[in-house]
């Protein structure tokens, strides 16, 4: 890849991070409600905005960051070297965070990081694009940051995943934290919501 | 957000002061600290310009959430008017170029030391608290260590020991201010030094509630909707400290009071200690029985003095 290849991240990094944060931050808080990343960046295929948005607002130096072997083949890798200056871990296990875009073919959930007794922050955060996060099966989700229950319907999902994720949420307060991105919308699901299918 | 800002701050200054790798680092602990509710998340913060005791960590939280166009409000013991809350209103107008404001509800930002508005808060609106002291079990075990681990293994014995010993001692537990609650069913966490008064508005508020600690530099976190209970046994439920008078001023009999004394004969006042509020309530014609005393008004502070700088 020459440097003429490469994508352009943040035209305005201290304004667009901060907008990027906003969006995620209301994400997590309100677990399981989409909500828009009002911003227009030119990301490297296959990624979305709002997965390309995660990427530059979070990312950095102090965080590896671990690819799913198809978008580490591409330029994405790249990109998110020249922008973030992260490292790019082959071992997923060592990823504080973690970059997935073609969901149905994910490695399984226990590959990650969930933190340790003492410190359930050292866990890593899953980013998953996905096709649709309205057009999947219908599923029920309860916990902090949602009023009662939401139904969330997010597609393109390996058949297991939710069972994963039961056990994912079993071990609270470790385990992994995972955003859905599509397009310009995101999805938070922090480890504490509890999703029935 | 395509075209570059139009500076309102002063640019000698990185937008909200932080550079922007300590903002990301500080953002990332606020996603963690949201993700595990009551969880004391460790940040490398950088040194502000305050000393400690200025709420430097509810400074570090709001200047990693802030954008240009959010309007902040920043109370003091319930005051907007007082030198802390007005340096650090002042702070952000220069650093960060932002609208500031009293009133609760036009807030979307709220910096608090050692209160709740009365005000019920609302989705979106983030209310961040300054904690001087972030661990709850500080007092009976020093060791960080230590107390790391009764986190990790959710061992809260201690905590209840103290609590009954208050109980056994005066007949009721006697702690009145950081009143321990219990998060989400799992973490210990330290309200801050706010009145227990105001611990019941932290159970399942629409907002979020995050806590900034500059010394320790810790961050935790109370997302929307969910559980915080203060601790107590069931032969001695928890109870919010309750007044027999109301509100001189405004006549509210739901608010906290503060006491007020009005001359050397033993005269004294109750008034709300959230100003706004009070402010508020007389503004939509609430009197108390003092409320049309020239003096005992003297004592209310007015918006208007409130933004004098
Ligand atoms: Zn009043």
């Amino acid at each position: 890849m020459t440097l003429a290849d490469l994508k352009p991240g943040f035209a305005d990094a201290v304004f667009e991070a901060q907008a990027g944060f906003r969006a995620l931050l209301d994400a997590f808080a309100y677990a399981g409600r989409i909500t828009t990343v009002d911003l227009n960046l030119d990301p490297p295929a296959p990624l979305d905005v709002a997965m390309a948005a995660v990427a530059l607002t979070l990312f950095d130096f102090d965080t590896p960051v671990w690819l799913e072997p198809a978008v580490a083949a591409g330029s994405v890798a790249g990109w998110i070297r020249f922008h973030s200056g992260s490292a790019i871990v082959a071992a997923a296990g060592e990823a504080q965070f973690a970059v997935v875009c073609d969901a149905a073919a994910m490695p399984a959930l226990t590959g990650f990081s969930v933190g340790e007794d003492r410190y359930p922050d050292r866990s890593a955060t899953l980013v998953i694009q996905v096709p649709s996060l309205t057009d999947g099966p219908v599923t029920r989700w309860t916990g902090p940051g949602i009023d009662g229950s939401i139904e969330v319907a997010i597609a393109g999902l390996p058949d297991d995943f939710w069972a994963q994720w039961d056990d994912n949420h079993a071990l609270y307060p470790l385990g992994i934290d995972v955003i859905f991105a599509c397009g310009r919308e995101v999805i938070g699901l922090p480890r504490g919501i509890k999703v029935e299918v | 957000m395509s075209a570059v800002q139009e500076a309102r701050w002063d640019e000698a200054y990185n937008f909200a002061y932080l550079d922007e790798q300590t903002k990301r680092m500080i953002r990332r602990s606020i996603l963690k600290a949201i993700a595990v509710p009551g969880y004391q998340v460790p940040f490398g913060g950088r040194e502000m310009p305050l000393a400690y005791g200025w709420g430097t960590g509810g400074i570090q939280v709001t200047a990693s959430v802030i954008g240009p166009d959010d309007t902040l409000k920043v109370i003091d013991q319930g005051a907007d008017d007082t030198t802390n809350a007005v340096s650090i209103r002042r702070f952000f107008s220069r650093v960060a170029g932002v609208e500031t404001t009293e009133a609760t509800e036009e807030a979307d930002i709220i910096q608090t030391r050692h209160r709740i508005p009365e005000a019920p808060l609302r989705e979106g609106q983030v209310l961040v608290y300054q904690v001087p002291q972030p661990e709850p079990l500080r007092s009976l075990e020093p060791r960080e260590t230590e107390t790391r681990k009764m986190h990790g293994y959710a061992e809260y014995g201690l905590m209840h020991v103290r609590l009954y010993e208050d109980i056994a001692r005066y007949g009721h537990i006697a702690t009145t201010y950081s009143y321990p609650v219990m998060v989400n069913g799992r973490y210990l966490m330290s309200p801050s030094p706010i009145p227990k008064f105001d611990n019941p508005k932290m159970q399942g508020n629409p907002a979020i509630q995050l806590f900034g600690a500059g010394r320790e530099k810790r961050i935790y976190a109370i997302p929307p909707y969910t559980s915080v209970k203060s601790l107590d046994f069931d032969d001695h439920p928890f109870e919010p400290q309750t007044w027999d008078e109301s509100c001189a001023l405004c006549g509210a009999d739901n608010s906290y009071l503060d006491e007020v004394v009005l001359d050397d004969h033993g005269g004294k006042m109750f008034v709300c200690s959230d100003t706004h509020f009070c402010e508020d309530r007389r503004a939509k014609g609430h009197r108390g029985e003092l409320g049309a005393d020239p003096a005992a008004l003297a004592f209310a502070r007015t918006a208007d003095e409130g933004e004098a700088q």
